[in-house]
Order: structure tokens, then sequence, then C-alpha cells
């Protein structure tokens, strides 16, 4: 039955992850005066590309043909170790935060060497940033999350999310920190507008789009899928680490029900949030980004220190 | 002591004197000077949030006023007033280079140590509470008297001097739950005068030196050289 409800948990999390990118994209064009696509688009693009023939460059390796399964099914994994509607899994206890973070470095490892593959210019310069944007961001995201498994002391997610869910309301200054940091990191690895612009094909600006460049057909299509899972998979981290209220801790209907209400709730807080701040805030240049992600780390830090100076037993 | 432990009022201090002191570290980093009143204005908020916090939970009406006039003062007068002046010198498109930023962030954070380590004899006398904000509160102080020193325009100058009664100021609502009212009164009124003064000054330094970048005043000499 856990197992059933662990599949059902994953499952809803890749269906779910176009829905959540469309809605994003519906907030933006709500609020730039534009008339926005339907919620279904990218569902429909999804099997659009999937019905096309790829298109594969003659140079391109084994590895090229590859990548996009390997990104998806990390993706995937790492969808099943996040607590969604409910906590105590049996998967999320087989797997500790740290292997999340390591689900998100192994799929970003794969895209960069597949944007190398193919040996063009834009493929090697996107690889390049990606790997210097993740060098910083890696940090200042275990920081923010070290913060939470030392409240908690356990590295689970499930378990640490359960900790704070049986503590009840407690102002902590190291979280209000961490969950700055956590933002500012969740907008620079899921290529979000300051840091990379999803929607433009500007050689310039470019990351994420620049290495799945050759990309086409049902290769396009796993991974565009799969940097939505990302997306929603930072965006359920955020939401269910700082104010898990209302996931089910059994396994019953009403409770998974209620559960899934909530964090549909909270995902769409945080899109409108998000999307007021993409609108307000405009990309900046490339060279800014490590000062950004070094006041990321500099807040996780904070949080970790306050954990230790202000809360601690002495 | 124990987080879990304490009431929601002490969380709700601690949290705002955490994010106090990063404001602070903020202000000192920060090499535009429109950002820097941005900050200054959102400390201010800050502490109008813990006087009036102090206010509700130590029914202590008279908070209510000092947080109206923090609030008045510090974050919409002030900030406004410092954002005019700037506009009005044209002095927003200039970003100051920070001389040697790192070694100044570096002995901000030693600064606090520093705060964290003249206060440890209190812990005797008083709660752990007590000592972290007021630690936290003489480090702002201190990063105060760092901003004055490390940054050139008379604009942030004026601002490390603020963010200085700021830390004061948060000390006395946390650690003796508000001044007497004649105090404050006395106080927000000087602040108010010293901000309507440097207000002046500023456009004394502008008309000598044609500048706010106070390194020039070096040049100054009764006889040329």
């Amino acid at each position: 039955m856990n197992w059933l409800i662990a599949i059902l948990q994953t499952v809803l999390f890749v269906a779910l992850a176009p829905l959540l990118a469309g809605f994003l994209k519906f907030c933006k064009c709500r609020l730039q005066n534009r008339k926005a696509p339907s919620l279904l688009q990218p569902y429909r693009d999804l099997l659009k590309l999937t019905r096309k023939q790829p298109v594969i460059s003659e140079d391109a390796s084994w590895l090229f043909c590859l990548a996009p399964y390997i990104i998806f099914s990390s993706m995937v994994l790492a969808a099943t170790v996040v607590p969604l509607i409910a906590v105590d899994l049996p998967t999320s206890a087989s797997a500790d935060v740290i292997v999340l973070v390591g689900f998100f470095a192994f799929a970003r490892f794969f895209i960069a060497l597949a944007g190398l593959d193919i040996g063009t210019a834009f493929g090697g310069m996107g690889s390049s940033r990606e790997m210097t944007i993740s060098s910083l961001a890696e940090p200042a995201m275990l920081m923010a999350v070290f913060t939470l498994t030392m409240t908690a002391s356990t590295t689970n997610l499930s378990g640490a999310i359960g900790h704070v869910l049986n503590e009840g309301l407690i102002l902590r200054p190291s979280f209000v920190f961490a969950l700055f940091a956590l933002i500012l990191v969740a907008i620079a690895e899921t290529g979000r507008i300051p840091v990379d612009n999803p929607t433009t094909h500007l050689e310039l600006t470019m990351i994420h789009e620049a290495m799945i460049l050759e990309y086409s057909g049902r290769h396009l299509a796993l991974i565009e899928w799969a940097s939505q899972l990302k997306f929603m998979l930072y965006g359920v981290l955020i939401a269910n680490i700082f104010f898990p209220w209302g996931i089910a801790e059994s396994f019953g209907l009403s409770a998974l029900g209620y559960g899934l209400l909530v964090i549909v709730g909270k995902l769409i807080f945080l899109c409108i949030f998000l999307a007021f701040a993409e609108t307000a805030v405009a990309k900046m240049r490339l060279f800014r980004v490590q000062e950004y992600l070094g006041f990321a780390y500099l807040l996780g830090l904070l949080g970790m220190l306050s954990h230790i100076i202000l809360e601690s037993t002495r | 002591m124990n987080i879990e432990s304490q009431d929601f009022y002490t969380q709700a201090i601690l949290s705002m004197s955490a994010l106090v002191g990063l404001t602070s570290f903020l202000m000192l980093g920060q090499g535009r000077l429109l950002r820097l009143i941005f900050v200054f204005a959102v400390q201010g908020l800050l502490l109008t949030l813990t006087t009036s916090l102090a206010a509700y939970s130590l029914d202590n009406p008279h908070l209510y006023i000092s947080a109206v006039l923090t609030f008045a003062l510090k974050v919409v007068f002030i900030p406004w007033m410092l954002h005019k002046q700037v506009l009005a010198m044209n002095m927003h498109r200039d970003v100051e280079a920070l001389k040697n930023n790192t070694a100044v962030m570096l002995s901000g954070a030693s600064l606090m140590v520093f705060s964290y380590y003249v206060l440890q004899p209190i812990i005797h006398t008083s709660s752990m509470i007590m000592l972290n904000a007021l630690a936290v509160s003489l480090s702002v102080v201190l990063l105060g008297l760092m901003l004055m020193i490390s940054h050139r325009q008379a604009v942030a100058h004026v601002v490390g001097f603020m963010s200085i009664e700021n830390g004061l100021f948060f000390a006395a609502i946390v650690a003796t739950n508000g001044m007497p009212m004649v105090v404050e009164l006395g106080v927000a009124f000087d602040v108010l005068v010293a901000a309507i003064l440097f207000g002046i000054f500023f456009l004394h330094i502008r008309t000598s030196i044609d500048s706010l970048d106070v390194d020039l005043m070096n040049k100054l000499h009764e006889v040329d050289k």
C-alpha cells in the first residue's frame, strides 16, 4: 500500500510538472497584459515533439542520444525522494537530501556533456556557463539544506519535514535565511529570469537553451519535461520544507486528498510570487551571477551561523 | 537555552535581530547609494516591526507611539529626503568602487564576533536572549561606524550614522522594553534635526569641493603646496 502511494506520488510529480510550467507562463502573461496560452499548452508541445522525428547530427556520439533518457530518469528518481503529498513514504526513506543534490548534479553533468558532444560553439558555451553557475549554486544549496538537517538532526528529507511539522510554529532565524538562500538558488538552478531567460534564444544570454539547441523531437521533449520537473521539484522543496503544514502524515484517502489540495495551493502561491518577481526584475549580466550566488551562499552561511549562535543549547 | 522552549515573542525578537544584523551587512557591502538608502529603510521597517511586537506582547502602549515615530522618520521621511538629495545631485548613477571590499566584509564579521566576546559576561546576570539581541545591536553600532569609515560618499556617512542610532534603538527596545517616552521623543527629534542639518552640510560640502566624495577634502590646504 505504501509503495503504491509512493509510486502514485511520483506519477503525480511527473504528470503535474508541465501544468505548473503552464500556470507560471499564464501568470506572467496576465501580468504583462498579454493573452495567455492555454494551461494545457506544455502538454500539447510535449506531444507534438514526441510525434516528430528527431534530427541527429552526423558528429553525434551515442552519448548525445542517451543523455535525454538519463536526464529524465534521474529527475524522476529525484522526484521519488521529495515528499509531495505525504511524508514517511518508503521511497523517501531510502535516500536523503544529499542524494537529491547528487541526482541534480548527475543530470547536469550529462546535459553539459551532451552540449559538448556535438562540438558546436553554442553547446560548449552553454555547458561552460552551466557548470560555472552550478559550481557556485551547489554549495549555497547544500548550506541551506544543512541548516534544515542540523535543526532536525537528520538528513532524511521526509524525517526533517516531519520534525518541522511536529514542532509546531517556531520562528527560527536560521530558517528565514535558509528560505531566502534556497529561493535564490532555485531561481539560478532552474534557469529563471535574473540568471537565465528560458524563453529566449538570444545567443549572448542563453545558458540552458544553448546546451539543448541541437536537440529535436522526442529527445527535446524529454529534456523539456525534465527541466519542468526540476522546476517543480524546487518549488515543492521550498513549499514543503519551510511551510510543511497540510502534508499528509497518514495514508488515509482524506488526508492524501487534503495534502494534494494544500500543495497545489502552495505551488500556486509560489508561482504567483515568482511571476511577480520575474516581471519586476531584469535579467542580469552573466558576470554578475557570481555576486548573486555569493549572496545566496552568504545567506546560507548566516542561516547556519544563526542556528549555532542564536538557537543553540548552552 | 533552546529555541523550542522559548515563547513566541522571544523567537520573533531573535528572528528580527538576525534580520537587522543582515541589513547592516548589506549596507556595508553596498556601492550604490540608492540601494544603500533602500536597505536603510528596510532596517527601519524591521525596527518598527520589533517595536510594535514589543508593544503588543509586553502590553506597553507607549511603544506604539515610538513605533509610529520610527516608521515616519526612519522608513519614510529620512530615506525619502536622502533619495531626493541623491537624485538632485545626480549621484544615483555612480557606483562607488569600494576599496578592498573583502577586507571590509571580513572586518565586519570580526566586529560581530568581537561584540559577542565583549558581551559574554552578561550571561551571568541576564538571559541568553539578552546576550544575542544586545550583541546584534552592538554589532549594528560597530558596523555603522565601519560603514562610515569605509565609504567615501558623504551620503553613505549619514546612512552609517543613522544606522548607529538604529542599533542603539534596537538595544533599548529589546533590553529595557523601551526607553521612557520623553527620551524617545527627544531622540526622534534629534534624529530629525540631524537629518536636516546633514542636508545643509551636503550643500556646503558640494559648493566648496564640488563633490560629496570626502576623500577630496584631503586636498584642501590653508596654503597652496
